[in-house]
């Protein structure tokens, strides 16, 4: 897809939306966009994710601040002159019109002849793998079907942006891999700028260039996938993407780099001050991922009693009791019977690297 | 029965619970219908003499052909009228909050929670020499005399109209609210305007409203004989009112069944155009 009008910029210019109902959905958000990226906004549910979607293509116009695609400010622009394709959630075929007539309608709304239009929408279908099935009705289509032709409708327009809203929610896990490749693919072809909502972190991390993690309306972290995994910026953050043991504890002394923590589980590690500066004696929340502790044999680390082990696969996950009664969750990968310990075994832990223990202030 | 198949059991279950239905149809529904079908083939007032002259009667003759004719119109411009005003309410409603589709839904069904005779009345009130309309528009100055408004087909098909709107616009109420607002968004973020969208897509789409809405509409409208009647005056004469002179007032008995009998056939006629139209179009399974 060379033809198509790639590689726009996005820059969402200090957003804030609130509904008719009082409902503050998007706060003050930022984000610049280079032309050919492809971002995924992630998010819990009810965080604004299609909020903030549904005014990039122009169905909501935004209380405060602006939207700039390439180098104009598209605030005054109805949808159907904004040029963003847009992918909805339930696909949101029409259900009276054939694929193939589906696929042209951008094309027949801006005046082209039916003759072109077929063969464009013949040259789509076959760009999504479905050439054979022109003349039958969405309703005749499985969902991953259906996906490829919204996502080819969508296409079809030569959009500038390409906007999905939860594009794989409802296909089932191997469709939605294939999908994401296949997404992925095209995106990479045609160099559109793309902008995938999700709440699935897995699905962020692996197709996004970068990844917008929003939280009650606000943006939390923007950054590429190893940012926003390996150096979070906030708690949510931390504990939103991947998963993440939480232990509460006091700073005993702190400079930028680096904190030192005495965890209520009863042990001082080293850890990242990952939210800004911290103050000593100041209670923190240290986050740790259950892939990066380890057993110790010594005295550094902080104690606990083994509860249950889960085998999952390649990793084994165990859970253990430490002496402020809290649980946490060690994950070791699964080399022979290494994984075998017994229900009520004495254990010591402590993080791999000081790097992988992020401290931020806790919030109470 | 109980080594009998669940699908078999579900049915003769059904059938059960549709025998009183099915008795009272029988009674009070076929019985008469074919009644009707007997005295229309018989050639004298007394029912003696079997032949299809009534028919013959009723299709030869220019007033009775005129009657029916002008009760279709009448049935016709009723529909119309109630679909061009019918469906911007319908279209309104399925747009606003919650309060104001309360206010809709109470302006909408009003009529049905008042009687014909008082409604058809306050047209009466409205539309008369000396009515509402006259004097305002004279008071204006814009007219001098009186506009004629009762007893004309216009006024009749206003009252009609009126009386028969939420037969119209509770369907389209009902096919409007089942399209996925999404694909009016789809089809605008595809580069089609407001019109575009509304006759590619919204209309097709709510062609099921359209069809049930103008069916009950036009048999409403040509069979409300209180209304055709009274607002019509004198003047007009219609089906309903046509037979109801045959058979009360001429006591010829067989020639008022035929009339049924025709006036019968030829709303079905109009009711399979309106369903064949449907099914024609795509929309029709489609939403
Ligand atoms: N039309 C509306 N009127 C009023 N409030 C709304 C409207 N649409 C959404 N909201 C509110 O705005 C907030 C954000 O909604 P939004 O649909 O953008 O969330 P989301 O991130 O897309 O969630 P999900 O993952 O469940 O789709 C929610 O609190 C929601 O209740
Ligand atoms: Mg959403």
């Amino acid at each position: 897809m060379a033809d198509a009008q790639s590689g726009r910029s996005l820059v969402v210019d200090a957003v804030t939306h609130r509904y008719p109902s009082g409902a503050l959905a998007v706060q003050n958000i930022n984000l610049d966009i280079k032309g050919g990226e492809i971002i995924a906004l992630l998010g819990p549910s009810g965080c604004g994710k299609t909020t903030l979607l549904r005014i990039i293509a122009g169905f909501i116009a935004q209380t405060q601040g602006r939207i700039i695609i390439g180098d104009d400010i598209v605030d005054a622009l109805p949808p159907n002159r904004r040029a963003v394709g847009i992918v909805f959630q339930n696909y949101a075929l029409f259900p009276h019109l054939s694929i193939s007539e589906n696929v042209g309608y951008g094309l027949a709304a801006r005046g082209v002849n039916k003759a072109t239009r077929q063969r464009e929408a013949q040259r789509l279908l076959e760009l999504v793998q479905l050439p054979a099935m022109a003349e039958r009705l969405p309703r005749q289509l499985s969902g991953g079907q259906q996906q490829r032709v919204a996502l080819a409708r969508a296409l079809a327009i030569k959009p500038s942006i390409l906007l999905l809203d939860e594009p794989f929610a409802a296909l089932d896990k191997n469709l939605r891999l294939d999908m994401q490749i296949e997404v992925k693919r095209l995106q990479r072809v045609s160099g559109i700028t793309t902008l995938i909502v999700t709440h699935d972190q897995e699905e962020a991390l692996s197709m996004a260039d970068r990844v917008a993690v929003l939280s009650h309306g606000k943006l939390e972290q923007f950054g590429s996938p190893s940012d926003v995994y390996d150096r979070p910026q906030t708690l949510f953050v931390n504990t939103f993407v991947g998963s993440s043991n939480r232990m509460p504890g006091i700073v005993v002394s702190a400079d930028r780099t680096a904190a030192k923590v005495r965890l209520d589980a009863g042990a001082e590690i080293i850890a990242r001050p990952a939210g800004g500066a911290l103050t000593e004696g100041g209670r923190v929340t240290v986050c740790i991922r259950p892939e990066h502790l380890q057993f110790v044999g010594d005295e550094t680390g902080f104690a606990g009693v083994v509860g249950m082990s889960l085998p999952l696969g390649a990793t084994v996950v165990h859970e253990i009791k430490t002496a402020d009664g809290s649980g946490v969750k060690i994950s070791q990968a699964r080399i022979g019977e290494t994984h075998a310990l017994e229900n009520g075994a004495a254990v010591r832990l402590a993080p791999l690297a000081p790097s992988l223990a992020n401290a931020f202030p806790a919030t109470f | 029965m109980g080594a009998a198949p669940a699908s078999r059991d579900v049915t003769s279950y059904g059938m059960g619970l549709a025998a009183p239905l099915a008795l009272f149809f029988l009674v009070f529904f076929v019985a008469p219908l074919l009644q009707l079908l007997w005295l229309s083939l018989h050639n004298d007032t007394a029912a003696l003499h079997w032949g299809l002259g009534q028919y013959l009667h009723f299709l030869t003759d220019p007033f009775s052909l005129s009657v029916l004719g002008s009760t279709l119109l009448l049935g016709a411009e009723v529909t119309a009228v109630c679909l061009v005003l019918g469906f911007p309410i319908a279209w309104l409603y399925q747009r606003v909050g919650p309060r104001l589709q309360t206010i809709i839904i109470l302006i909408v069904l009003l009529p049905l929670l008042t009687s014909v005779v008082v409604r058809t009345f306050a047209w009466i009130v409205i539309l008369g020499r000396q009515g509402i309309i006259n004097a305002t528009l004279q008071s204006l100055g814009i007219i001098d005399t009186p506009l004629k408004l009762l007893y004309t087909q216009f006024g009749v098909v206003i009252a009609l109209a009126q009386v028969q709107m939420p037969l119209m616009t509770l369907p389209l109420i009902t096919a409007l609210g089942r399209i996925d607002p999404n694909l009016d968004d789809a089809s605008c973020s595809l580069g089609a305007g407001s019109w575009r969208s509304f006759f590619k897509i919204t209309l097709p789409l709510s062609l099921p409203g359209v069809i049930a809405g103008c069916t009950l509409t036009y048999a409403a409208a040509i069979t409300a004989f209180i209304t055709q009647s009274l607002i019509g005056g004198g003047q007009m004469l219609f089906m309903p009112m046509y037979l109801y002179q045959q058979a009360s007032t001429l006591q010829n008995w067989p020639f008022a069944s035929a009339i049924s009998i025709i006036f019968l056939l030829a709303v079905l006629a109009v009711v399979s155009v309106f369903t064949t139209l449907g099914r024609m179009s795509r929309g029709y399974g489609g939403a």
